[in-house]
């Protein structure tokens, strides 16, 4: 029987509190990493947040216009014709606007009001031409110098009248409806993002019309029937390789091969689709995947078993039990789909497009494209404009994603 | 506009097929007595169906590729067109100003030399709708008698039906080969035409870049396709200064979050870093270019330096490691889960506390996985687009200094192709050749990545 030697000695002391204040840093630096990813993130949205609530609103100066001293007639049935607002801008409409602002705010305030000032009081017109029988007040959009102006960014003559205008009350800010029913333009005051929206949902529609179909019957191939040679683990690999290929070598192939066989259709939702779909696929072919091994064996052996064919077994019982696994996964391959930038530069989704595309074959840009082209502009108004669309990019992503969490929570089954 | 009223159409006289075909079924079923017929009245419809929507659709797809082409032919063969200049860029977009007023996309057309092929463009379109939608519906017809007038109560509809079915799944696990054969041969094709005009060598070795997009096409200076310093500033940005900011930052949060963090934390923080990897690359790239690019340049005059860029590599590496960082953490928490817990636990039994078991036990036994997501998340970053085209510049810089201008493959290919340059300029070509550069990286990096990962599941299993 030794003599025990006392285990805890100081040195023994001293390293185990060194041990311990290493554990201890350790997981500090655990926190910090994640404190550091959550930080940047509340700081990418807030920053976002506070830029883009200023887009969605706009500098107005109010106008009162009385229209029964203006002398403009308003036949309601030449109005709702499509050139209703030529017509009234023939009876000297723009005139008449101009006249009332510069009775109202003086020559030099007059001169800042927007090009399409004229433009709104028309549109209101053609909307109610009783309006021509009383005097109204309008809010109109300001020149873009008087929008900074009031911001406290522009030459000092124009800081000061926009001072004075503000101080009588005729210059303010207001939310823009319009920037949610409009579409590009050159000048800030003017933009709208429906444009772009609306190319976007055109052009999601074409990718998940593609995608879901193929990837989804992709995947039960794959899953229930293929055999294993070397074929299908060609596929395997061409799936999974796919499904890592930066998007802008997608890019790439829309332009050489679907604009060489498409070459009128440049721009169009179409070819940005199917681009888009060619990327997403393999993803819903993944998720789809996991989806149909989800499904126990037991259910397709019962169906087996009481005589059904292979592909009444797949198309009665394995598909509907994986569906939802499938779209969890086709929600989350079409938010990066709608994300997308670089395969739709690629394939000329970058031009000008001041109107709201009216098909899947006629030019189009999307809401990710707009963002990009805004954030090239000089102006200073389009920062604000910018965020603004980002704020509804994001919006559109939180919202699919949200369903995909949701689908997957309520359809989670354990078997 | 046609493709839909054609697609349309074809689906509406499936539709009616169907119905069709299922009636005749239960004529002869009621007429036979029920269990008669060989299949269900059902699978007859679908029979009918498919013999109608197949043939239209096949054809719909051929003709929206050729009628475009039949339709120009036409309007150059018409006598209007005889006054058109030679080939060249001016001849096209009279052409395409002219089909755009026919189509109904402009109201006027600009030049008014293409007014006179408005009316052959108009009649050209017009004869070759028709065509299509008669030729579609007479296919539809055929198709449908044909398989109609074959339905029989003995007829084995059912197997019929799942025989096509199986192609039809076939084929579209075919699409994915396609499209990998699609974009190798597209990418291979002009990358070729462009080592015709400039020497590989050149591109690979050269140590200039700056294509000029006006220079003459026929004889490019090939000292000017030199892309190292454009696969430097891609390393540099994507590889080195991105990884630097992912890799401890991913491999912390996911070692905190596996190994300390209380379950309900987890379960808020890991959605949270989730949202980091789905904010559209586009908004990084206005966070980097509007945001992050002037912090830096300020810190760089507050640091002293004279004159910095406001365009540096550091902001676009810096935003993108911050994309990544979700993705090397998702890749790091499966391998670290996939470590057996008996490891674990007779680590912490010897006495070890937990950041030396996580040090010398779990990392290590999980490093081929992590290894793999790194090689994963830097095939990512390289390949990444929108944050360098906003962020980084376009002047090919090869230098080491992070707080420099620096290009990317990436932004060459955005820049080279969105120009007004010709498809037959080296300059444009270009674009293919780095692409395929960036095409055969990515693709060895996913590969290794790929293998790395499945040799490892299996060590445990």
């Amino acid at each position: 029987m030794s003599e025990r030697l006392p285990t805890r000695t100081e040195a023994f002391e001293a390293r185990l509190k060194k041990r311990y204040a290493a554990e201890r840093r350790f997981r500090l630096a655990g926190i910090g990493a994640i404190a550091f990813s959550i930080v940047v993130l509340a700081f990418l949205l807030g920053t976002m947040t506070l830029n883009g609530i200023g887009g969605f609103q706009r500098t107005e100066l109010t106008v009162p216009i009385d229209f029964t001293e203006a002398g403009l007639t308003g036949d309601p049935a030449v109005l709702s014709q499509p050139g209703g607002l030529q017509n009234l801008e023939a009876q000297g409409l723009p005139a008449v606007v101009q006249f009332f602002a510069e009775r109202e705010l003086g020559p030099e305030g007059a001169a800042e009001l927007g090009n399409g000032a004229w433009r709104e009081v028309g549109e209101a017109i053609v909307a109610d031409p009783a309006l021509l029988n009383r005097r109204a007040v309008f809010d109109l959009p300001a020149s873009a110098n008087l929008a900074a102006a009031l911001n406290g960014e522009g030459a000092p003559e124009m800081e000061a009248l926009a001072a004075r205008l503000e101080a009588e009350g005729k210059l303010g800010t207001g939310f823009d409806v319009g920037f949610l029913t409009r579409a590009d333009a050159t000048d800030p005051q003017q933009v709208g993002i429906w444009g772009a929206l609306k190319g976007s949902i055109l052009t999601m529609i074409v990718t998940l019309a593609l995608a879901f179909p193929i990837g989804v019957l992709a995947a039960l191939y794959l899953e229930e029937y293929a055999p294993r040679n070397r074929w299908t683990d060609l596929i395997e690999v061409s799936i999974n390789n796919l499904a890592a290929v930066p998007s802008i070598i997608f890019g790439l192939l829309g332009l050489a091969v679907f604009l060489w066989m498409f070459p009128s259709m440049r721009s169009a939702p179409l070819i940005g689709g199917m681009t888009l779909a060619l990327m997403t696929m393999p993803v819903i072919v993944i998720s789809g995947r996991n989806a149909i091994k989800a499904v126990p064996p037991s259910i397709r052996d019962g169906a087996l078993a009481i005589g059904a064919s292979p592909v009444q077994v797949v198309f009665h019982h394995v598909l509907p039990l994986a569906l939802p696994g499938i779209l969890t996964g086709t929600i989350i391959g079409m938010a990066r789909a709608l994300g997308e930038t670089a395969p739709l530069l690629m394939i000329g989704m970058r031009a000008f497009v001041a109107s709201p595309p009216d098909g899947f074959t006629s030019p189009a840009t999307v809401l990710p494209v707009q963002i990009f082209l805004w954030s090239d502009e000089i102006d200073r108004g389009f920062v604000e404009r910018t965020s603004a669309a980002i704020i509804v990019l994001l919006l559109f992503l939180l919202v699919m994603n949200g369903l995909a969490i949701y689908l997957r929570n309520k359809f989670e089954k354990k078997w | 506009m046609s493709l839909t009223i054609l697609l349309l159409l074809a689906l509406g006289l499936g539709l009616a097929g169907w119905l069709a075909g299922r009636a005749r079924a239960w004529s002869f079923r009621r007429s036979a007595g029920a269990g008669s017929l060989a299949a269900l009245p059902s699978y007859h419809a679908w029979y009918v169906a498919l013999w109608i929507v197949v043939p239209m659709i096949i054809f719909i797809a051929a003709w929206s590729v050729i009628a475009p082409q039949l339709i120009s032919q036409h309007v150059l063969a018409s006598p209007a067109a005889a006054d058109l200049p030679e080939f060249g860029f001016k001849r096209e977009s009279l052409l395409s100003e002219a089909r755009a007023v026919a189509t109904g996309a402009a109201t006027a057309v600009f030049n008014q030399e293409a007014a006179a092929l408005v009316e052959p463009y108009r009649e050209a379109i017009g004869r070759y709708q028709t065509i299509g939608i008669v030729v579609a519906l007479i296919l539809g017809f055929i198709g449908g008698v044909w398989s109609f007038l074959r339905i029989k109560p003995d007829f084995t509809a059912r197997t019929r039906v799942e025989r096509t079915v199986m192609v039809i799944l076939l084929l579209a696990s075919l699409v994915a080969i396609l499209t990998t054969l699609g974009i190798f041969v597209s990418l291979v094709f002009e990358t070729i035409r462009f080592f015709g005009m400039v020497n590989p060598i050149d591109f690979l070795f050269g140590l200039h870049w700056g294509p000029d997009p006006m220079a003459n096409a026929a004889n490019p200076d090939p000292s000017r396709y030199g892309a190292i310093p454009l696969f430097w500033g891609t390393i540099f940005i994507g590889a080195i200064i991105a990884m630097i900011v992912a890799i401890p930052l991913g491999l912390m949060s996911a070692i905190y979050l596996t190994q300390y963090a209380d379950p309900r934390v987890r379960s808020w923080v890991k959605p949270a870093l989730e949202i980091l990897a789905g904010v559209p690359t586009v908004v990084y790239g206005y966070f980097a270019a509007l945001t992050v690019a002037p912090f830096i340049r300020d810190l760089a005059v507050a640091a002293g330096m004279s004159n910095p860029s406001s365009e540096s590599a550091l902001a676009a590496g810096l935003v993108m490691g911050v994309m990544i960082i979700p993705f090397v953490s998702s890749m790091a928490d499966d391998s670290i889960a996939a470590v057996p817990q008996a490891m674990r636990d007779g680590s912490l039994a010897m006495g070890a506390t937990t950041s030396e078991t996580i040090r010398r036990v779990l990392v290590p036994a999980a490093l081929p996985g992590i290894v793999a997501g790194v090689m994963l998340a830097i095939s990512r970053a390289i390949g990444e687009t929108m944050i360098v085209v906003m962020a980084a510049s376009t002047a090919a810089n090869l230098s080491a200094n992070p707080l420099e201008a620096m290009t990317t493959v990436t932004v060459q290919i955005v820049a080279m192709l969105t120009g007004e340059g010709s498809f037959d300029h080296p300059a444009t070509l270009s674009a293919f050749a780095l692409g395929f550069v960036l095409f055969l990286v990515t693709l060895g990096l996913n590969f290794i990545a790929l293998r790395v990962v499945k040799r490892f599941r299996e060590a445990y299993e």
